[in-house]
């Protein structure tokens, strides 16, 4: 019998009660940072802003953003609010140009982290009697880790199976009867392929959930990854700079992704100006973490898009949510002049049959003109042999992405299984304009 | 009256043909009849072999995108314009073709055929009314 247990105290608060739990902690934070952490005073007496002048949450668009670089110029711990003897772990997240950024977790941090977990772990709806199998890494790399503590504490029964050999993962959740995966959208897919290359069919499996994060993903891959499991899956979100997952997760409803707001104050700006946007708009979210005790941030631009979805939701629980995350501002191409998102191009490729969710994005210029190429698999049961079928699969690509992107991309149509499959974050974008692989 | 004949999707890039020939031959399975359409990006080869089936779980294990059709063979006279009255006769019953191609081997003094039709009943039927022989498929595949 599978157990979930009940809401915690600070998901159900009225918004009233929430307001003022956060205010009273981002006072407390604002004075341990100003007293405690050099960067942030000099940051604040920069902007003429003092802990005391902080009266109310809106007060808080005063106060300095806190970015990626500023981690990187203060690498390693220069950021810490605690000695390194009450460190107790730290993670960091590699850095694909210049240094890596470094986090750390006191005991109470790490207790922290462990809770907010178990509650994203159990608004999917998984608890005691599930057998999780952890398919991220366990590393520098904060998903393996955070998601392991927290199915610990709700009680499930977890395996630390982490990233790679993916056959290994199929014979263990053959064995143990795993009821819940846990990793990226484009690796448990993955699994799925291996396992049907084992001779395993995966619907015949037990698993019935799965919980994915770590990378942008659209519906449609959520809807490929039900249908090739027969399971549930799950969006959650997190990032290491602010504790790592169990930021935000989805309740069964899954109309957007609760945030742990009595520990994270969020924002959403213009990725442009930095100003706040009303609540509902599509920018950058923003957090700031309100008791995190190693390394606090103020205003930490995530360079994420989403937008806050306000009002109630039927599961009880009374924090806002928000929106999947469509991509990062990081991620997002220009390519003639208009914005593209991966995941954009994710969901064309999701929504056409005879296609696999497989694909490549390359970006190339010829001249002065940008060209865009997708590239993306057939699916193994999508080939009739017909070449007609063929033209007319890539002139739907073609014509669907045009619609939404108003660029005519070249498309290619790959052999299954022709693309790498990744164990962690897939790489789905090449840029050659910037003369490398971006 | 259906012949059964692989369809391997190929991208263009050096050494897939050669794996496909590789792997049936590791299986001892002949090739009787090939052709390849292709573009700048991708090509389909389209086999005919003795053992269809055989062939078709064997590439689909190795991880090639592949497909059963069902094409219809016709032996037609061996010399210059043998091939003309046959499709003659199809295009008079308004039957399309979507492709064709010939087999390396002779079958007596007849040049055997492949079509890819859309009604294949109706071809054969046509076909034979006009005088041709269309061979059944275990003699293609014993060919
Ligand atoms: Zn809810």
């Amino acid at each position: 019998m599978r157990v979930v247990s009940g809401l915690r105290r600070g998901e159900t608060l009225s918004r009233e009660e929430l307001r003022e739990l956060q205010l009273v902690r981002l006072k407390a934070l604002l004075v341990r940072v100003y007293e405690r952490v050099p960067f942030y005073r000099r940051k604040m007496d920069e902007a003429g802003v003092k802990p005391e002048d902080i009266r109310s949450l809106e007060d808080i668009r005063h106060l300095p953003f806190t970015t990626k670089e500023d981690l990187r110029e203060n690498y390693p711990f220069g950021l810490f609010a605690v000695p390194l003897k009450d460190v107790v772990r730290i993670h960091a997240s590699s850095g694909t140009t210049g240094k890596p950024t470094v986090v750390g977790y006191t005991r109470r941090d790490l207790n922290l982290w462990a809770e907010l977990v178990a509650r994203i772990v159990r608004m999917a709806g998984v608890g005691r009697g599930d057998v999780a199998q952890v398919c991220f890494s366990y590393a520098l790399f904060t998903g393996g880790f955070g998601l392991h503590a927290g199915l610990e504490r709700v009680g499930a029964t977890v395996v630390p199976a982490a990233a790679g050999n993916t056959e290994r993962h199929v014979r263990l959740m053959q064995d143990f009867g795993t009821t819940v995966l846990v990793g990226t959208p484009s690796y448990i897919l993955h699994i799925a392929e291996v396992a049907r290359q084992m001779g395993v069919d995966p619907r015949r499996l037990k698993v019935r959930k799965a919980l994915c994060g770590a990378e942008p993903w659209s519906e449609g891959m959520r809807a490929e990854i039900e249908r090739t499991w027969g399971i549930e899956a799950y969006d959650n979100y997190g990032l290491s700079e602010i504790i790592g997952p169990g930021v935000a997760g989805e309740c069964l409803e899954r109309q957007g992704l609760h945030i742990n707001e009595d520990h994270f104050l969020v924002e959403v700006i213009d990725p442009n100006t930095g100003e706040p946007l009303p609540v509902g708009e599509k920018g950058e979210l923003v957090f700031t973490t309100l008791t995190k005790e190693a390394l606090p941030l103020i205003r930490y631009r995530t360079r994420d898009l989403s937008r806050l979805l306000p009002g109630p939701c039927p599961c009880g629980r009374t924090t806002i949510r928000m929106e999947r995350v469509m991509g990062r501002t990081d991620d997002m191409l220009i390519i003639r002049g208009v914005n593209v998102f991966p995941s954009q191009i994710e969901e064309v490729i999701t929504s056409i049959p005879g296609l696999a969710p497989h694909y490549q994005i390359i970006v190339d210029r010829k001249g002065y003109l940008d060209e865009l190429e997708v590239q993306v698999e057939l699916a193994q049961e999508g080939f009739t042999g017909s070449y007609e079928d063929l033209e007319s699969l890539e002139e739907a690509v073609r014509h669907r992405l045009q619609s939404i992107l108003s660029i005519t991309p070249k498309v290619k149509l790959l052999e299954y299984g022709s693309l790498t499959r990744s164990t962690g974050k897939a790489k789905r974008v090449i840029d050659r304009r910037r003369g490398g692989e971006g | 009256m259906s012949v059964k004949q692989i369809s391997v999707f190929l991208e263009n890039k050096s050494g897939r043909l050669a794996a496909v020939a590789r792997l049936l031959a590791s299986r001892g399975i002949n090739i009787r009849a090939l052709s390849i359409a292709d573009t700048s990006d991708f090509g389909i080869l389209r086999l005919i072999v003795d053992r269809p089936e055989e062939a078709y779980r064997a590439l689909k294990e190795e991880g090639f995108t592949v497909s059963l059709t069902d094409v219809l063979a016709v032996a037609v006279p061996d010399r210059p314009g043998g091939l003309a009255p046959a499709l003659e006769a199809l295009s008079e019953a308004n039957l399309n073709i979507e492709y064709l191609y010939a087999f390396v081997a002779r079958h007596a003094d007849q040049a055997l055929v492949l079509l890819k039709v859309d009604d294949r009943e109706r071809a054969v039927k046509v076909l034979e009314e006009a005088g041709f022989k269309v061979p059944s498929p275990e003699e293609i595949y014993s060919l």
